[in-house]
């Protein structure tokens, strides 16, 4: 059955020298780096070697629209973009109702652009997931008559998504809106992952998306299923047709019928697709063969079969016998038995092929079959043409190109605008809380309690101040938090600064210094001296200061207040802090 | 199931989910004592516990336990019914 978030995650600290190494960027709207741990170590059960350049934080526009971004330096063979509905729905919200009746066409449109940019720059191919569906029961049921309503649109999402993979030959989709039909809602999203750590997939579901974008990769890599096997008695029909005869054996309508009935619907729907259908059977073959001569409600008949092995040989030397005659390997074939010693033997005797644990009763074949996605492919060759080309003219209809040759130009386009305080009542339970948390941007981790912090704010030694970061995007929020201590009447000391990490790469750091700088002079100060100490995780501040302009000093950095230089940055200030200070 | 019981099983439960056999819980033991109990390991944790107890948690006790203890105390209460 399915791994288990766990026992992937214990796979990272494996060997995986000997694999195949495949590099794939991950792109994520929301936290994404347990769908980093959960792929790599998919990977690791079915020999992929999958080398990962993770985003930070919801940074998608960032890093495709700029040229110069980690993505195209990192230059994968795969990228994954991960978006979210909770996100979406968010964005849905905050048109007026014209905007949101063309929501679904602006998202698709942004998409269309993020892959007409990676393939202008890069082989990659693109992997999209279908948005899983939120009903936010705004409508009801109307929502259905309502084109504005987020059901509708995000439908039409998910069916443009489909669209613009069948139009683009390097993007393909990761049905998640599949998966959650499969698994249900209560699996796919644990609201506590959601709100306590911005992840909107559970535990349970990680291995799920990593073995779906990984049967995509493999598909596309050129290793897929060719070939299905069957058992006959109680796999292909219910019953033993050696004992019950052919008027005994149930399909169709006779006893549980239904369920064979079903598979080999489906097992014709797969030959039609182009899948080799055989059968392996301990029968004799002439009483084997009847059902598939002479019987009524059979679905399957001799012309479907590609090889027709029944008798009283092992089944691992029948199924060595098929993959003689088809002249294909082991791993692209697939078994269905419901004897689980059959199973145990067939296993063991040919580790390469497939062989599923049919759940015990056969009721359950059909969805615990469509679950494991045995049939993945990257190419299907019956497409429309004409009917491609007219999606493709309606895509580019009123299309907002918006595509960034350097970073400046996109983050100047951002319009960012952060409302800079001294610690209040509202911010107080935030600033401790991401003392608390942060690992990453974080100078010094020093840890506070809300009450350390309303100490702080109330001692006159100590100057604290958040940061948000808007843009016209949407509101981040409060994202930053510095602490300065006055040393001596000369000396401010950085005791804290701290960004969450969904805003790196904004130019907020130079914002932030010119804040610290600003209140600096207005309160004669004429050293500014940053302390970075180095944890296991906060690796990505080491050349903080000296980045900034701060030089050496002991250990420490120093900034000489009198000589700085405003430095370049994007973010305006919503208000003017130091005023008040200074008059 | 007693206390002690408790804190033996979410014991196992650490060492399987933070994969360190070397983890000896105490009801004093704080995030800071355990290698690696991170917000988003501690995130795995409860629903590792939650999963094992047959329970579920409030966001509320998922962010107010001070140490191993309180949050044994939890389980213990909710079993209790």
């Amino acid at each position: 059955m399915m791994l288990s978030f766990n026992h992937l995650k214990k796979n990272l600290k494996k060997d995986f020298s000997s694999f195949k190494k495949i590099k794939i960027a991950i792109l994520s709207d929301s936290a994404s780096q347990l769908l980093n741990n959960a792929l790599r170590g998919y990977g690791y059960e079915v020999g992929l070697d999958l080398d990962i350049y993770e985003a930070d934080y919801n940074q998608i526009d960032l890093q495709v629209f700029d040229p110069t971004s980690e993505l195209y330096a990192f230059a994968p063979e795969y990228i994954y973009i991960d978006r979210s509905t909770q996100k979406l729905l968010k964005e849905h919200y905050k048109h007026d109702t014209p905007g949101q009746a063309a929501f679904a066409d602006e998202v698709l449109k942004k998409t269309k652009n993020y892959c007409d940019t990676i393939a202008a720059r890069l082989k990659a191919k693109i992997i999209l997931n279908t948005y899983p569906e939120i009903n936010d029961s705004v409508f009801g049921n109307y929502a259905a008559k309502t084109p504005s309503s987020f059901v509708y649109q995000l439908r039409k999402a998910n069916l443009g998504l489909m669209e613009l993979a069948q139009r683009e030959k390097n993007v393909f989709i990761s049905d998640l809106a599949g998966i959650q039909a499969q698994v249900g809602q209560r699996t796919v999203f644990d609201p506590k992952m959601y709100v306590n750590a911005d992840m909107v997939y559970s535990l349970d579901l990680l291995p799920l998306i990593a073995k779906n974008v990984t049967d995509i990769i493999l598909s596309i890599a050129g290793s897929f299923k060719k070939c299905l096997i069957l058992d006959l008695d109680n796999t292909t029909w219910g019953g033993i047709i050696g004992d019950d005869g052919m008027e005994g054996i149930q399909i169709g309508y006779f006893g549980a019928g239904k369920i064979y009935t079903e598979l080999q619907l489906w097992a014709k729907q797969l030959k039609k697709r182009g899948i080799i259908l055989c059968v392996c059977s301990k029968n004799t073959e002439e009483i084997a063969r009847e059902p598939f001569e002479k019987h009524p409600d059979m679905v399957l008949r001799m012309d479907d079969i590609a090889v027709f092995v029944a008798n009283w040989e092992t089944k691992v030397d029948n199924i060595r016998h098929i993959k003689n005659i088809l002249n294909i390997g082991f791993d692209s074939m697939v078994f269905l038995d419901d004897n689980p010693f059959e199973r145990e033997i067939v296993r063991t005797a040919i580790p390469d092929i497939t062989v599923p644990e049919l759940p015990e009763d056969p009721a359950e074949y059909q969805s615990y079959l469509r679950q494991l996605n045995l049939f993945e492919t990257a190419s299907f060759t019956e497409e429309d043409e004409q009917r491609t080309r007219q999606y493709q003219e309606e895509a580019q209809r009123n299309v907002l190109q918006q595509s960034f040759e350097n970073e400046a130009d996109f983050l100047a386009s951002l319009d960012m605008r952060s409302a800079v305080k001294e610690f209040d009542t509202f911010s107080i339970p935030r600033v401790s809380q991401l003392t608390q948390r942060s690992n990453q941007f974080n100078l010094r981790t020093i840890r506070y309690t809300e009450e350390d912090i309303k100490n702080i704010s109330s001692d006159d030694s100590f100057m604290g101040v958040s940061l948000t970061l808007e843009d016209r995007f949407g509101d981040h929020g409060l994202i930053a938090l510095i602490i300065l201590k006055k040393q001596d009447a000369t000396t401010l000391f950085i005791d804290t600064w701290i960004m969450s990490c969904r805003v790196l790469k904004r130019g907020m750091e130079n914002f932030t210094l010119n804040t610290i700088a600003d209140y600096a002079a207005a309160n004669g100060f004429t050293k500014v001296i940053g302390e970075y100490i180095p944890t296991k995780k906060n690796g990505i501040v080491k050349d903080h200061y000296a980045s900034l302009g701060f030089l050496p000093a002991d250990g420490l950095w120093q900034l000489d207040v009198a000589e700085y230089k405003k430095r370049d940055t994007f973010v305006t200030a919503k208000n003017e802090l130091w005023t008040s200070t200074t008059s | 199931m007693d206390f002690n019981n408790i804190i033996k099983q979410v014991n196992d439960i650490f060492i399987d989910v933070l994969d360190n056999e070397d983890i000896k819980l105490t009801p004093e033991t704080t995030a800071a004592d355990v290698e690696d109990w991170d917000s988003l390991n501690h995130i795995q944790l409860v629903v590792a516990i939650e999963k094992h107890f047959k329970m579920r948690f409030t966001t509320a006790e998922i962010n107010g336990w001070k140490n191993v203890g309180e949050m044994c105390v939890a389980i213990e209460n909710r079993l209790k019914g």
